[in-house]
């Protein structure tokens, strides 16, 4: 029964964007109201079928249900050469073919005490905005356009934290950043948010092209791409992991890259207030939400990695430290409710990832649910900011005056430092892609010069 | 004794497009020839289909022709032959002739020869069945002329496409005949070695001799260009004519080189303001990444690269056609503005960014499990190679959405007359679209049968490779000399 509630929790989002898919691929003309209710019944299901895990796990004081739909790609193991052997001396001889695989994508879906909560809080999230969505959009232009991105996002969160092995996990990870950044990009008549659409996409790419490397490179490491198998006899947080000390710090570099790209931790923090210029629910729901807490989850899950290694923990928790100070500083001198919202959400974040570097597993899983439900209500209710704003006021009986400690040169200088938003992206811009595309340019007319003068011709 | 197929589908196939060439060539009207083109592609893909079957029913490693009509007539055994590696080729390369062919508008029938593409749909259909290597060599040099011919009806200059054609046979006729006796199972001198690699980095497209392919996607018609390039017969000619035969280090040379391609074609395609340029270097960067992976020396990695193979042939030619029903529509497409066409074309705007995606191995698409096995054999065999493949792959998608927003976000153009795609145009894509998604859901078939051709070609190649060290060894012992040095 709980392979089929588990079957159940992944196949219903699954089932949702074939159907949004099919829909927008053939130019069905489906109503609003199909839309939302096929989200609400797809998520209800998914709901009930994670809740129904989680309450015979608790029953039975099972900390592990695993949920294998078998191989999806499965290629036979064969004794083949390798690059150190001579290619002569296999000459004549057929490999043998064994039953042992060698190359193999399991589908394989893991429900303990870290994917449990992270499903039930994204079908619950997912829901309550799909809900506000329908409302919010109601007669825009992009509602469908709207509902099969979120489609894809619910499919990407459940992938990435139902995934028994990493391979899924990438699955849904790179499902979840598609969705993003053409969320981001969802006003596409105007050039602001396809810019910042762009971006968050050029950061996602190079965080998952990291991702890759470690996902790859543990897989040789520790001979399987499952969790359980990395995590070694016991179950999650409490796996312990068979790897080589320094190969552990150079994955868990890998994974940690990947982890600051989907969480906005610095020096990649620039991307977070651009992607505000998405509609408010996407907003709530991926930056305020589930999509920031990616790169959190990401470290909860390698966490026998960083039990393996001090330096490692350490770099994580400078690395959340550092993010906490530069999201802090800048939260304060936002002008706009959602610039603000994402610094306050980055300022958590941080923390979360701080907490997990200093050892915690439970306390950050406790952390993300409750970030995560408060700042999805904020930010569905920053639209009517204002409003509640007047009215504390009015309470309040007039504004408080600032006062600062700190000596006015320098708070002038952290102020601009805040304001510019720590300078992070023009430090990007200027050191790592302007050189970038300055050689890649140049190339592009050496090339043209050649062939101009190949051909004869001067275009 | 190879086995043989049930009907003569390769010949059929090979011989119907060039009979259809021949009467659209006496058509004058260019809707009744593009309505033979489509009778005949369509025909031919069905043969084409009907091989593969065949061929899957009878289960061998290589099968020819019933009543081989080729054998007849020259006297000389297993020139067509089909097998594991080529087996889906032919069927691949039919359905993107016949794809282009239906969406070629009427406002452009009269760039596009329908009897010109017939004709290179034989010639590509020949190649991809050709074992013989002289005939292998006189295909690829005729492969040459629809596009030659088109540049100079169009009054371009065919000077660059000239040079590198012209220099790739040279240098392979010229290889080939220095073999000699190396030709039959030894491995070529280094002459000889050298010449054939340079051969093949020309045709591939290789960095720094890549040049003719901007050239030819920026002056021929596009759907001229999309299929001289995306069938990949160059790939497939390296495969048969040289890396059978050149030493270690020449095939080396084209992994490395290939790899430093698909790297730098990738940053390329990042900053082109063109899209037929920016289409060009994708394609660049695609085409090396399977030919670096082909050269790999692991059953994994030879599988990734001939998955790959299939998926940037569909990916890359739905995303091609994608950006020439743009073109018709707002001519050529510059990249460094925003053209706003989501609103007249929704579904072409979704088809451009599901092709584009599935080229660069998206989860749920066709690329997916050939590029993690790309990656996974070279990670194996060459760590540094593996990240370079990532890196490729990364580049290519900033790239690829950002064309995606170019052309179809921004301020909706305004136009008075209607912009939708039409009927063909949307089936054609939507079909491409429908075998990337179904080759992503359900990718264990086409996997399978890309393992066994891998691991068939392995076999080969080892075979080959002890060939080589026992001749070595027998004419340095001739010569008084010790072995010890003949190990590769």
């Amino acid at each position: 029964m709980l392979t089929f509630a588990g079957t159940l929790v992944v196949l219903s989002p699954a089932v949702l964007v074939a159907l949004f898919g099919i829909s927008t691929l053939l130019r069905t003309t489906v109503g609003e109201t199909v839309y939302s209710r096929c989200t609400a019944a797809a998520v209800s299901t998914g709901l009930a079928a994670a809740v129904w895990i989680l309450v015979a796990m608790l029953l039975t004081d099972d900390r592990q249900v695993e949920v294998n739909l078998g191989d999806w790609v499965r290629i036979p193991a064969a004794a083949e050469h390798h690059a150190g052997e001579p290619p002569g001396s296999g000459a004549g001889v057929s490999p043998q073919i064994s039953d042992e695989p060698h190359f193999h994508f399991t589908m394989k879906f893991m429900f303990d005490r870290l994917s449990i909560p992270f499903v039930i809080m994204t079908y619950v999230l997912c829901g309550v905005i799909s809900a506000f969505a329908s409302r919010y959009l109601h007669r825009d232009g992009g509602f469908q356009r709207f509902f099969l991105f979120l489609s894809f996002f619910l499919l990407g969160m459940i992938l990435s934290s139902a995934a028994g092995t990493i391979e899924t996990l990438f699955f849904g990870w790179e499902l979840v950043g598609l969705s993003s950044a053409l969320l981001v990009a969802f006003f596409h008549d105007r050039r602001g948010p396809v810019v910042n659409g762009l971006r968050v996409w050029s950061i996602y790419r190079l965080a998952d092209a990291a991702f890759l490397i470690g996902a790859m490179s543990l897989h040789h490491l520790s001979g399987s791409g499952d969790f359980s198998g990395l995590a070694g006899q016991g179950v999650w947080p409490e796996g312990r992991v068979d790897v080589p000390q320094q190969s552990v710090l150079l994955v868990g570099c890998l994974f940690l890259f990947a982890a600051a790209g989907k969480s906005a931790l610095v020096p990649f923090s620039g991307w977070l207030p651009r992607a505000m210029e998405g509609p408010t629910p996407s907003s709530a729901v991926f930056y305020g939400a589930l999509s920031v807490h990616l790169g959190a989850f990401l470290l909860l899950r390698i966490s026998p990695l960083l039990d393996r290694s001090p330096v490692l923990s350490g770099l994580v928790v400078m690395l959340g430290a550092v993010t906490c100070v530069f999201a802090a500083m800048a939260a304060r001198v936002q002008s706009d409710i959602k610039s603000s919202l994402a610094f306050a959400s980055l300022i958590q974040v941080s923390i979360i990832v701080m907490e997990i570097g200093l050892g915690f597993r439970y306390l950050p899983l406790v952390h993300i649910i409750g970030h995560a439900c408060l700042r999805t209500l904020q930010l569905v209710r920053a639209p009517s900011l204002l409003k509640d704003y007047n009215s504390m006021i009015n309470a309040l009986g007039g504004v408080a005056e600032h006062r600062s400690a700190i000596e006015q040169s320098r708070y002038q200088r952290m102020y601009r430092f805040a304001m510019n938003r720590g300078n992070l992206d023009s430090i990007l811009d200027e050191f790592v892609v302007r050189p970038f595309t300055a050689v890649l340019l140049w190339s592009d007319r050496m090339e043209r010069r050649w062939t101009n003068w190949l051909s004869g011709e001067n275009k | 004794m190879i086995q043989e197929l049930h009907f003569p589908w390769l010949e059929t196939g090979i011989l119907l497009p060039l009979a259809g060439a021949g009467i659209c060539a006496c058509l004058t009207d260019s809707v009744r020839a593009q309505k033979v083109a489509i009778f005949v592609a369509g025909l031919t893909l069905l043969l084409a289909v009907g091989e593969w079957l065949d061929f899957s029913m009878v289960g061998s490693f290589e099968a020819h022709d019933h009543w081989d009509l080729a054998q007849r007539l020259t006297g000389r055994d297993n020139i067509l032959v089909i097998d594991e590696l080529s087996a889906p080729l032919p069927a691949l390369s039919a359905m993107l002739f016949l794809l282009t062919i239906l969406s070629t508008l009427r406002t452009k029938l009269d760039r596009f020869s329908m009897s010109l593409t017939l004709f290179s749909e034989s010639i590509v259909l020949a190649t991809l069945s050709c074992h013989d290597p002289w005939l292998l060599i006189v295909l690829l040099s005729l492969a040459v002329l629809p596009p030659w011919i088109e540049l100079v009806r169009r009054g371009v200059s065919p000077r660059i496409f000239l040079i590198h054609m012209g220099a790739f046979i040279v240098l392979l006729v010229a290889g080939r005949l220095l073999l000699g006796d190396a030709a039959s199972g030894g491995q070529a001198s280094a002459l000889s070695a050298t010449l054939l690699t340079v051969a093949a980095l020309l045709r591939a497209g290789v960095v720094p001799v890549h040049c003719w392919m901007t050239d030819l996607l920026e002056n021929a018609t596009f759907g001229t260009a999309i299929l001289f390039l995306t069938p990949m017969t160059g790939a497939f000619a390296v495969m048969h004519l040289v890396l059978p035969v050149v030493p270690v280090w020449a095939i080396r040379s084209i992994a490395i080189l290939s790899l430093i391609t698909a790297v730098y074609s990738a940053g390329m395609a990042l900053v082109q303001t063109d899209a037929r340029r920016f289409f060009c270097y994708l394609f660049l960067s695609h085409s090396s990444l399977v030919l670096s992976g082909l050269e790999l020396v692991n059953v994994i990695g030879m599988t990734g690269a001939l998955c790959v193979w299939i998926s940037v042939g569909l990916s890359l030619t739905g995303f091609g056609l994608t950006i020439r029903a743009v073109e018709s529509r707002i001519g050529r497409i510059s990249l460094d503005r925003f053209h706003g066409m989501y609103e007249h074309t929704p579904t072409l705007a979704g088809l451009f960014l599901l092709t584009g995606l599935a080229s660069i191995g998206f989860p749920g698409t066709i690329g997916f499990v050939g590029m993690e096995l790309l990656i996974e054999g070279c990670v194996e065999v060459y760590p540094l190679v593996g990240l370079s493949l990532v890196l490729a792959s990364a580049l290519n998608g900033i790239s690829i959405l950002r064309a995606w927003f170019r052309i179809f976000t921004g301020v909706p153009l305004q136009s008075s007359v209607s912009l939708k795609s039409q009927f063909a145009e949307r089936f054609a894509v939507v079909l491409l679209a429908l075998l990337i998604l179904g080759g992503g859901l359900w990718p264990q078939p086409g996997v399978a049968s890309r393992h066994h051709a891998a691991k068939s070609l392995m076999d080969l190649r080892h075979q080959r490779a002890g060939l080589a060290v026992k001749s070595a060894s027998v004419v340095e012992h001739g010569d008084g000399t010790s072995n010890s040095e003949t190990q590769p």
